[in-house]
């Protein structure tokens, strides 16, 4: 009866913490009902409450505007932990192509659109690495990240 | 103890059934981003137009949300439960008065061939001749569109196993008003016209159209050992750009903007370049592809050896569920690699 708990109970914490993204798909996206700019900043702040510094700001749009192409506004939030690089760059080399990490942002409307690759999609592509703890802990800030600025 | 655990778990499992079994919720996180917050469409087709829920029946919803429009941008939602899904589909069905409807399994009867002139006639310039649908990824303010609404891939897997033979033909004897769609019966189209453009539509089924080639044989990662340092491998590199017509964009170490001013680490480095014609196309496919811009290659001293890598377009494509962007991936895997030659002569 007692082994019967014990197993009962490794059953049951192995099923609280598995997390709901190994469900999820590819990529993570969300429509903001805020404009562009309101935006943009609610996601620099929603990124450093996470923890993470934003490393750079690509302005796709203004390099599109400049060769002559329309565009709304559309950039690239890179964003990590100085630490994380350093421990990816010394153990997992091949991981280097994929950091930092980033959110594409672009205006629809009145409205943003938030995307990002899901970062367990990265468990899928380096099994070999057995990294689905960090992957899946990505994957939640990630996923808080946009919901934070989603609910503002 | 054990009581204790069984009570949270059992709570646990409660409140997050009932957060998932909340359409609203669900519609927000997985719908509104391509279908608008109100179902007003934008990267995905408009939901709520009156026309549309008159005519797409819970099956057609619940199927499209299940199986998605394989290689068109929508995904399967094969982790949603069933009361998940059903409880999206009353979320969707509460902008609107009118009843589901619901049809027959049976299939119409039809002329396929007489159905093939009609189409070509009638809907081949939305569709396209072989219903592959109109291309990019549907309305968005981001960028100009001709039409109100991407014309649907009728020869899609996903909406031949959704849509059934009645739906079809009440489409088109209907039409949807506030699309280029009109009522077929109105433009003086019989019913057994409209019988036999649903034939037509429905013999996609059987025609054969090329499998979409897996990527799971190809790497993730493209690693290239250089027989130079890291200083010359990212001037050759800077050279390889401008030779393949790519403007540089800038060249950073990977922890740049992370770490103080100074302290980066010189021997990973970033080169970023672009080529703002071929970028302006991709976004017309698919306003997404920004994940992966702009252009990167990565030159990383590793032990006593110099790579350069980066991740691989051919398979980075399986994440869009977009099969307009395959060639676009090719084409970039091949640029990549003569780019890469190029430096590493």
């Amino acid at each position: 009866m007692r082994s019967y708990r014990k197993t009962l109970v490794s059953l049951l914490l192995v099923c609280l913490v598995l997390p709901l993204s190994a469900f999820a798909d590819d990529l993570i996206m969300r429509r903001i009902a805020m404009t562009f700019p309101e935006t943009m900043n609610a996601l620099q702040s929603s990124i450093a409450e996470e923890g993470f510094k934003v490393s750079r700001v690509q302005r796709v749009d203004i390099g599109l505007t400049s060769s002559g192409y329309n565009t709304a506004e559309y950039r690239i939030v890179f964003f990590m932990r100085e630490d994380e690089v350093r421990h990816i760059v010394e153990q997992h080399h091949e991981l280097i192509a994929f950091l930092p990490l980033k959110i594409t942002i672009f205006a629809e409307g009145n409205e943003t659109i938030l995307v990002t690759l899901n970062p367990m999609k990265l468990n899928e592509f380096f099994p070999e690495l057995k990294m689905e703890k960090e992957f899946a802990e990505w994957n939640d800030k990630v996923i808080r990240i946009l919901d934070r600025v989603q609910s503002e | 103890m054990f009581r204790i655990l069984i009570s949270i778990f059992i709570l646990m499992l409660t409140s997050q059934a009932h957060a998932r079994h909340d359409g609203e919720h669900l519609y927000a996180q997985n719908c509104a981003a391509c279908h608008g917050y109100n179902g007003d469409g934008g990267m995905g087709v408009p939901l709520s137009l009156p026309d549309f829920l008159a005519t797409a029946s819970n099956d057609y919803l619940f199927k499209t949300i299940r199986n998605g429009r394989p290689g068109r941008v929508m995904p399967a939602f094969k982790h949603f439960s069933d009361d998940d899904v059903d409880s999206i589909i009353n979320y969707i069905r509460g902008w609107s008065d009118s009843i589901a409807p619901m049809y027959s399994k049976k299939p119409v009867k039809g002329d396929a061939v007489h159905g093939n002139q009609l189409f070509q006639e009638h809907c081949a310039e939305c569709h396209g001749e072989t219903g592959t649908g109109g291309p990019g990824t549907g309305v968005t303010m981001s960028r100009p569109r001709k039409l109100p609404i991407l014309a649907p891939a009728l020869n899609n897997t996903g909406f031949l196993s959704s849509a059934s033979d009645e739906m079809i033909k009440n489409t088109l004897i209907k039409g949807r008003k506030g699309t280029p769609m009109d009522s077929y019966l109105k433009e003086g189209l019989s019913e057994q016209d409209i019988n036999d453009v649903v034939a037509y539509v429905r013999s996609f089924e059987t025609q054969t159209t090329p499998d979409e080639a897996s990527t799971e044989d190809e790497p993730v990662v493209i690693i290239k050992e250089s027989p130079y340092s890291v200083e010359e491998t990212v001037k050759n590199l800077e050279n390889a750009v401008s030779s393949m017509n790519f403007r540089l964009i800038r060249i950073q170490n990977l922890d740049s903007g992370l770490t103080e001013e100074g302290k980066e680490d010189k021997k990973q480095v970033i080169i970023y370049s672009c080529n703002f014609n071929i970028l302006n196309q991709a976004l017309k496919l698919d306003p997404r592809v920004g994940l992966f811009l702009p252009c990167r290659v990565t030159v990383s001293e590793h032990g006593d050896k110099v790579h350069v890598m980066y991740a691989n377009p051919k398979r980075m494509k399986e994440i869009y569920n977009n099969s307009e962007l395959d060639s676009m991936c090719t084409d970039m895997k091949t640029v990549y690699e003569d780019m890469i030659d190029e430096a590493l002569l």
